[in-house]
Formats: structure tokens, C-alpha cells, sequence
């Protein structure tokens, strides 16, 4: 078994040539840790969970997953794999047709041959880890946020996986929905023995949780460390990010001419 | 949803389809009426059939015992030879007559049998040998002007001829 | 001259954009076929897109196809009396609504009633990222979604044509029986003698099949393919009516010349 549960070497990637998004990211994740992306709004983070989940691929470069190279995978080899990751998405993305209870039974029921009783049972379990399981029988549109959220997180664990990957798993939730997501993750992750990616602009929350960070700017990681090292680290780039500084290396305004030389000001 | 209220609805829908889909072909359409008897086929040769289609019903007395399941020319002699699909409950006489006739002024064309007194009927795949064929106005017309140019000035409304 | 220039150009980028679309949309018409056994073998999925394509524009279906029965009675009873043809009320109404009527008019309705909701529904999936994370579950969203709401809409519609002019032709025989009074013998004689099942019917059901094929290719492929944004699924939510209910007039009218060509003296 391969130590790192995911590598990245040399990955670059663009929707067109003109725009590249990465370029060449190097990453590694251990097995068993919790690893937090972090960066500021598109700056390429969810691009980097879409590569490892197969669902894109890189121009040039390697992603390893479970010491397999993700781009390689036939189809039927991507979705095996696909099979031991599970994926929280941004807003929990729950199958809004489904209960919550069915939410959590899907993989379950795609992928294996359980019968109903033994589903049951596994559902509730997942549901019981999260803290829901009352709300087994409430559609997703009566959730909170941060619920949705949990849930989407029981039916990620639901088949039991090797890896599970957060995309922006604190977006939106108030502080104490944020706090029990954040632990939830820390937990889980220690309880079930699996790895996790956290991909996230909140510095303050993954500080407390997480293993180790890489910042993520203009499609390079530009540093790196345990959450000891970034509270007192001297980078510019961190520092802004964590102390939450308007401008700095990552700039408040958007690129610009000159302000005085715009016509309605030099005119006057 | 439960799944068991979607199966029923499911289930009544789809009944209800096919039953509008028989109403269709039964009442409707007509399948009832030809489709599922056992028949046998006649020919009969007319030197014109008008405005006669395929499928116009063949009545005997008013009462339809077939249908024209085929037209095509006789290469030989002229003549357009219609191929009968005839209800096997009826049977005709071989000195039956076939014309062409049309219901009404403006209606369907058909072909009307007038059965004959002969005791031998016609077997299946035979032919009617006395056929009568479709009046066309045309023709009447222009006879019917034709004789009266040569029978000189009209008669008056009403009086004898 | 630079606008004529930029104008052409335009054409020449629309022309193309067309073209790839249409290409696209058969390698996915191609890829939910390859994925229909997968969905048929799971007939609680195709049963409850029936029940959402189908069972839900009963009504609608329904009460349209009466009303259009109904108007047909009395318009086409109008007409025909003045050439004294009252009596052929039956044919005319039986034949409009089993050949031509029956299938477009449901078929319209159809594609703005269901079809408009698959395409929100499964553009709305795309835009909350539940297909997204389908895939990344290890399913396959044109397996799991497209194909059942696609087989569930060709099931549906031939059996809502169907209904529309059988309840049509109701819809007729209440006006022209009960309330003008033509003979009741009359009106369902003349009918059966003038309407064949082997071609007319038939060729209305084979009708309604193709549409119903069209107008849920259309509305699945206008769903899967939709920009995920909410103005992104309402226009694509708009062009699978406009787009649909263009399909089934284009087609019915290539249909109907393939079909109905030919028949009258042989």
C-alpha cells in the first residue's frame, strides 16, 4: 500500500489554452492525515479535487491516487476507484428528489446487494456519526445548511472510503455549524482511519483541525506547513491570508490603468 | 412519493392508454370489421373504374361483404382488374353482377354485387365475368347533350317525352 | 465594411456553433441509448419518470383533448352542413384528431408540460452539482437520470395522443350527437367506414412515438447541457419548448408526407 494517499507532480491544467488555471502543482497527502487547499477564490482549488476525482484532466503532469494514476484509469478502473473516494460538494449537493434517509441509502444501493434490513441498519449508523439520525425521514429542502452539509458527509462515508474530499465544507454555515463540521471532519477522519482534503478559504477554522496546509495562489502553490509553522510564519502571502489583510501580495484592486489617467478624471 | 402510489398511477395511466388505444382501433377505426374474418379474393375486370379506391367497401344490398384490396391495368386487354377481399360468410352466384357505384352525387365510390339465380357460386381467386362500370358524369353529359342536338328543340317542363 | 465583414463572420460562428451542437446532441442521443439497458433493467426508475411525464399531464391531456373534440363538432359541423355533409361529422373529426391533431396538439402540450420539467429538473441537478457528485459516487448520471426520464417520456406520449383523441372524438360526439343532433348511428358508422385502422390509427401512434422520441431528447439534452446558472436552466427551460414544439410540427409535416403520399388510387 502506497504511504501517500494522493501525489501531484508537475500538474498543470487550462479550460483553454490562453487561461491556464494550474500551473504545475506539486502536492503530496498522507495517508491518514487531514490536508487543508487553501487560496482565494478561483484560484484553482476545486480544479484541483475535480483532477483527483478523475471528472477532469490535466494537460501535463501526474495525480496519484492510491499510487494510481487517475488519467490512465479506463472507465470502469475510474469508477472502482471512484467507489473508495467519497466527496462532500460545496452546498452538500443531496438528490433533492430523495430523503435524507435515501440520500445516505444511495451508493449503498448502487453498488452493492444488500438487502433492505442490513441497508437499514447502515444508513442509521452513518446518519448516527453525523448526529442526524433523527432527521432520517425529512426531505433535503428542510435542512439547514449546516445539516445538508452533515448529511452529505454521512452519504460520503457511506460506502466506507479510503479518502474523502471536502470542497469549501465551511462556506456559508454559521459559527457553530462551522465548528461541528470542522470537528466532524477531524473525528471521522481519525475514526474510520481515511484521508482527507479539505478545500477552503477559512484559515481560522482549518488551523484548528488540519495536519497540514498548502496555499494555493494563481495556480501555484506558493506555501506550505503545519498549522504551527503558518501561525508564525513570515510569508507575506500567509500572512495576509491569515491575518485577513485587504491588500498585500494578493491585491484589492482588480488590475487597472493608472487611476488618474481614466477619462472622466483627467478631464478634470 | 411512495413507490407503491407511483405503481398504481403508473398502472392506471398505462391502462388507460391502451383502452384509448383499442377504443381507437375498434370503435373508431375499423378493425372489428374486416381485419379478423377469414376471406377469400375475387377478381373482376371493368373497362372503367371511375374514382373507385382501394379499400372502398364492396356491398351486396347494401351491405358490405368486402373491401378492394387491389387496382392494376390488364396489359393486355385494357382493362382495369380489381382484386376483391370478400367476407368468407358470403358466397356469390357465378352470374353475379359487379358495377361501380357511387353513393350519392358526391359520395363514396363502391362496388355494388347483384347475385344471379345461377346455383354454382364462384370459387375463391375466381372472377366475376358481368361487370358494369363507373357512370362518369362527363360522359353522361355530353351524351346526354349529344341527343339532344340530334332529337332537335327541348321539350317543354313536364310534358310527356 | 468591417460590420459586413464582423456580420458574416457572426453567421459563420452561429453556422458552426449549430453544427457542433447537433453533434453533440446525437453522440448523446448515441450514449443514452448505450446506457438503456442499464436503465431498463431498473424499471422502478423509468416507472417513476411515467408517472411524472405521463400520469401528471393526464388532466391536461384530457380536458384539452375534449374541448378540442368539442370545438372540431361544432366548427366542422358548420362547414360540412352547407355541402349537406352533416353526416360525414364522424369522418372528419375522427380522421383531423387520429391523424394529425391527436399527436401534434398532445405532443405541444406534452413538450411545455413534461418536457419543460425534465429540462429544469435535471438543469437544476446539474447547477446544484448533483449529477457532479453522482459521477464522482461511481454513477452514471446518463444511466441513473437521462435514460429513465427519456424512456419514461417516450412511453408516455404515444399514450397521452392516445387519450387526447379518444377523448376528442368524445368531445365531438357530445357536440355533434347530443347537442346538434346528428344520428348517432350516423356519426360512429361513418367514422368506422371511412377511418382504417391499418393506416390511419397506426400511423397517428407511430407519430406520437417520434415525437414523443423528439420532444424528450430534446428536453434531456437541453437539461444535461444547460449552463448552470438559474438564467442558464430558464433559457435552456424555454428552448425545449420553442425547440420541441418546432421538432413535432417539422416532423409531423416529413411524417405526413412519407405516410399519407400515395394512398389514393394505388
Amino acid at each position: 500500500m502506497p504511504v501517500n494517499a494522493i501525489e501531484m507532480a508537475g500538474v498543470t491544467f487550462g479550460y483553454d489554452r490562453a487561461r491556464p488555471i494550474l500551473r504545475g502543482i506539486d502536492m503530496t497527502v498522507p495517508r491518514g492525515k487531514v490536508v487543508a487547499i487553501m487560496g482565494g477564490s478561483g484560484c484553482g482549488k476545486t480544479t484541483m479535487l475535480r483532477l483527483i476525482g478523475g471528472q477532469l484532466r490535466q494537460q501535463s503532469g501526474v495525480v496519484r491516487v492510491a499510487g494510481q494514476s487517475v488519467c490512465d484509469l479506463s472507465r470502469d478502473e475510474l469508477f472502482a476507484l471512484r467507489r473508495r473516494i467519497g466527496m462532500l460538494f460545496q452546498f452538500g449537493a443531496l438528490f433533492t428528489d430523495m430523503t435524507v434517509y435515501e440520500n445516505v441509502a444511495f451508493p449503498i444501493r448502487e453498488h452493492t446487494d444488500l438487502d433492505d434490513a442490513l441497508i437499514h441498519d447502515l444508513v442509521l449508523m452513518k446518519l448516527n456519526a453525523v448526529g442526524l439520525r433523527g432527521a432520517a425521514q425529512l426531505e433535503p429542502n428542510e435542512l439547514s445548511g449546516g445539516m445538508a452539509r452533515r448529511v452529505a458527509l454521512a452519504r460520503a462515508i457511506a460506502l466506507d472510503p479510503m479518502l474523502v474530499l471536502y470542497d469549501e465544507p465551511f462556506a456559508g454555515l454559521d459559527p457553530i455549524s462551522l465548528g461541528v463540521v470542522g470537528q466532524l471532519i477531524r473525528k471521522l477522519n481519525d475514526a474510520l482511519g481515511i484521508t482527507s482534503v479539505v478545500v477552503t478559504h477559512d484559515v481560522y477554522e482549518s488551523l484548528k483541525i488540519v495536519d497540514y496546509l498548502y496555499f494555493v495562489s494563481e495556480g501555484r502553490i506558493i506555501a506550505q506547513g503545519t498549522p504551527e509553522e503558518v501561525r508564525h510564519s513570515s510569508d507575506p502571502f500567509v500572512r495576509q491570508f491569515v491575518d485577513g489583510d485587504p491588500d498585500g501580495p494578493v491585491p484589492f484592486h482588480y488590475p487597472a490603468r493608472p487611476y488618474m489617467d481614466e477619462p472622466t478624471v483627467a478631464a478634470r | 412519493m411512495k413507490r407503491a402510489t407511483i405503481d398504481l398511477w403508473v398502472g392506471i395511466f398505462v391502462t388507460m392508454g391502451f383502452a384509448a388505444i383499442v377504443f381507437l382501433a375498434l370503435k373508431v377505426g375499423n378493425l372489428a370489421t374486416l381485419e379478423t374474418r377469414p376471406s377469400y379474393h375475387l377478381d373482376a375486370a371493368f373497362d372503367n373504374i371511375g374514382g373507385l379506391k382501394l379499400r372502398a367497401p364492396v356491398k351486396a344490398a347494401g351491405v358490405i361483404v368486402g373491401r378492394v384490396e387491389s387496382v392494376r391495368l390488364d396489359p393486355k386487354t385494357y382493362e382495369a382488374v380489381v382484386s376483391l377481399r370478400m367476407d368468407n360468410g358470403y358466397q356469390f352466384s357465378k352470374d353475379t353482377i359487379a358495377s361501380i357505384l357511387t353513393s350519392g352525387l358526391l359520395g363514396e365510390v363502391y362496388i355494388g354485387l347483384e347475385a344471379g339465380g345461377d346455383l354454382a357460386m364462384i370459387p375463391d381467386g375466381g372472377r366475376i365475368a358481368k361487370t358494369q362500370s363507373a357512370v362518369v358524369l362527363e360522359k353522361l353529359i355530353s351524351q346526354f347533350l349529344f341527343d339532344k342536338a340530334t332529337s332537335g328543340p327541348p321539350p317543354a317542363p313536364g310534358a310527356p317525352k | 465594411m468591417t460590420s459586413l465583414a464582423s456580420g458574416v463572420r457572426r453567421i459563420g460562428a452561429g453556422t458552426l456553433r449549430a453544427i457542433s451542437r447537433v453533434g453533440f446532441a446525437t453522440r448523446f442521443f448515441l450514449a443514452v441509448l448505450r446506457h438503456t439497458p442499464s436503465a431498463l433493467r431498473r424499471l422502478q426508475l423509468t416507472a417513476r419518470e411515467i408517472y411524472f411525464a405521463g400520469v401528471l399531464s393526464l388532466v391536461v391531456i384530457m380536458v384539452s383533448g375534449l374541448f378540442v373534440g368539442m370545438v372540431l363538432g361544432l366548427q366542422g359541423y358548420d362547414v360540412l352542413v352547407k355541402y349537406g355533409a352533416g353526416d360525414s361529422l364522424g369522418i372528419f373529426v375522427g380522421l383531423s384528431l387520429v391523424r394529425e391533431l391527436g399527436p401534434v396538439v398532445a405532443g405541444l402540450l406534452f413538450a411545455s408540460r413534461a418536457g419543460s420539467a425534465v429540462t429544469a429538473e435535471i438543469g437544476l441537478m446539474k447547477t446544484t452539482e448533483q449529477l457532479s457528485a453522482m459521477e464522482m459516487m461511481a454513477v452514471d448520471p446518463l444511466a441513473r437520470i437521462v435514460a429513465p426520464r427519456f424512456w419514461g417520456g417516450v412511453i408516455s406520449m404515444p399514450l397521452l395522443a392516445a387519450l387526447f383523441s379518444a377523448m376528442g372524438v368524445f368531445g365531438a360526439y357530445l357536440v355533434g350527437v347530443r347537442l346538434i343532433g346528428v344520428d348517432n348511428g350516423t356519426f360512429w358508422g361513418n367514422m368506422q367506414a371511412g377511418i382504417d385502422f391499418w393506416p390511419d390509427v397506426t400511423n397517428g401512434i407511430v407519430k406520437s412515438i417520434v415525437f414523443g422520441m423528439a420532444v424528450s431528447l430534446i428536453a434531456v439534452f437541453e437539461g444535461y447541457d444547460a449552463h448552470p446558472t438559474a438564467e442558464g436552466v430558464s433559457a435552456a427551460t424555454t428552448r425545449t419548448v420553442v425547440g420541441g414544439s418546432l421538432a413535432i410540427l417539422a416532423l409531423d409535416f416529413v411524417l405526413t408526407v412519407f405516410m399519407f403520399r400515395g394512398l389514393g388510387n394505388g
